[in-house]
């Protein structure tokens, strides 16, 4: 619904967003690799009030059998928001929303994973929204291609992500609600940094050529700087596994 | 394992030029639309691209308005993926490839404002319509996206609704008689390109679209961009992204003087 409230004013003359930020400013973000035990890989990403959850298990048996691919691993992946993680309570019912969502989101991550290394085998990837504030699938691919490498699984490259959007006539990076919900558009885009390749580009609103362009180029900065953050918060996982394993050996 | 061979077969033709259909690289299928085919919806069109059919039919209702758009009509998009249509196809629920393209479609029409959902509006929080675009793929030989959004725009061009006027009760009351066109804003046109090794196609068929790498769908209206979905498990690079959405726009102005001349939009 891109009703447009006259009220809400979402750039100022000078430039500043609803929360301060610059139109290129992503918000801050905090990433934990490695919080669900029983996972085989996992990730935890907070940007803003965006909260998300996502976990691997996996290369595993697939059940029903006849969904094995005997050149391949598949791969399955379920987006899915908490009830409460919205404004007004949302049924736990998948929704077409994430349907669409889990589909696009798994689509992001295959190209990075080296799938023909596991034949007969599933990758599932769970996607837990637990507070939404806009850019969630965006947040997801990122906690969700952290949990692929901490599963072990070999990638061509982790998958980072951003949203651009526009206020105002102005383009955007990494939308919130609001300005998901007030602003003209809603670009998500995620892609393999090392490789310049893109991964999830989807546009839900009216922008010209020009701008297009302009928003790739705008959230291909985004990401690069989200990657660093991303192989940080992996690296800072394998530091604590070594400290754990040192602790036991001396 | 087949797909394997015949996607041998498509990139190596594919590298001197020719596709497996003998189209060139840009080149649409041969596309027949039909208007008004079912006389029990409100508007309908059977679109065949190649061998691929799909048909979009309009039913108009009178609901209540989603409360933060009280003075808007609705819009609701639905795709059916018919088990009549292929063979790997099953019956039940719209699987997350229909809902897919139907969602995409959706967004097409919905930030095209193809529609002014403002003059759908009866009595602001109370009655407005509610169109309801509803396709069915009667045969899939690849890019029943492009086929449906194309049906979907043809029957909305060509659909009548009676006509609602409110009595001095305040209740909707419908005149069957005098029936009028939706208020149309403007016609957009959904686009898909396939990416198959290095190369980028329009409107794949099926064997091209079951070993295509990726897909790039766009919807433009007056040659800007109102919605796009990448689609498949592998990724494009940004020259490639941006070649694809200039091969749709090109062919998104074709098919909209396509549409214009078989509705005879603009002529009245």
């Amino acid at each position: 619904m891109s009703l447009k409230n006259k009220e809400i004013m979402l750039i100022t003359p000078d430039g500043r967003r609803l929360d301060g930020r610059r139109p290129d400013e992503i918000r801050d973000i905090k990433i934990k690799v490695g919080i669900l035990e029983n996972a085989d890989g996992s990730a935890y990403v907070e940007q803003g009030d965006t909260k998300i959850y996502a976990a691997v298990y996996g290369p595993r048996e697939v059940h029903p059998r006849h969904l094995a691919l005997p050149n391949k691993a598949i791969i399955r992946c379920r987006y899915h928001m908490a009830p409460f993680s919205v404004e007004e309570r949302k049924s736990p019912a998948p929704s077409r929303r994430e349907i669409e969502l889990s589909k696009v989101i798994r689509e992001a991550l295959a190209p990075a994973i080296l799938v023909e290394q596991f034949p007969f085998t599933t990758i599932d990837v769970f996607i837990e929204v637990i507070n939404a504030d806009g850019s969630t699938r965006c947040a997801s691919i990122i906690a969700a291609s952290l949990a692929l490498a901490s599963a072990g699984i070999p990638m061509r490259d982790l998958v980072a992500a951003c949203s651009v959007g526009k206020v105002k006539g102005v383009l955007v990076l990494d939308i919130t609600d609001v300005e998901d919900k007030y602003g003209e558009v809603d670009l998500p885009f995620a892609m393999m940094p090392s490789r310049d390749e893109i991964t999830l580009f989807q546009l839900d609103g009216v922008l010209s050529m020009e701008e297009v362009e302009k928003a790739i180029s705008m959230a291909t900065k985004a990401c690069k700087e989200i990657y660093e953050k991303q192989k940080s918060a992996l690296k800072a996982r394998y530091l604590e596994t070594r400290k754990t394993i040192e602790g036991i050996t001396t | 394992m087949i797909p394997k061979v015949r996607r041998q077969q498509i990139v190596e033709m594919l590298s001197s030029g020719l596709r497996i259909d003998g189209r060139g690289l840009e080149d649409l299928r041969g596309i027949e639309i039909k208007c008004g085919t079912v006389a029990n919806a409100d508007g309908s069109a059977e679109v065949r691209m190649g061998k691929t059919l799909a048909i979009a039919g309009i039913k108009t209702s009178i609901g209540t308005p989603f409360p933060d758009t009280p003075d808007m009509g609705i819009l609701i998009v639905n795709a059916e993926f018919l088990p009549i249509a292929s063979p790997t196809f099953e019956p039940g629920p719209p699987d997350e490839n229909a809902i897919e393209l139907a969602r995409v479609i959706d967004r097409g029409l919905r930030r095209s404002e193809m529609i002014d959902l403002k003059q759908l509006c009866i009595i602001p929080g109370k009655a407005v319509w509610e169109i309801w675009v509803d396709i069915h793929a009667l045969n899939h030989d690849g890019n029943l996206m492009d086929a449906s959004a194309l049906a979907s725009v043809a029957a909305l061009l060509t659909t009548e609704i009676p006509k609602a006027v409110v009595n001095e009760n305040n209740e909707v009351v419908i005149d069957k008689k005098k029936r009028q066109k939706l208020p149309i804003k403007g016609i957009p046109a959904t686009v898909t390109i396939a990416k198959i090794g290095d190369k980028l196609l329009v409107d794949p068929c099926l064997d091209e679209e079951e070993v295509a790498d990726a897909f790039i769908t766009a919807t433009f209206i007056n040659s800007k961009l109102c919605a796009i979905q990448k689609r498949g498990e592998r990724a494009l690079t940004v020259e490639e992204t941006l070649k694809c959405l200039r091969i749709a726009q090109r062919k998104a102005q074709e098919l909209v003087k396509l549409v214009k001349e078989v509705t005879g939009h603009g002529k009245d």
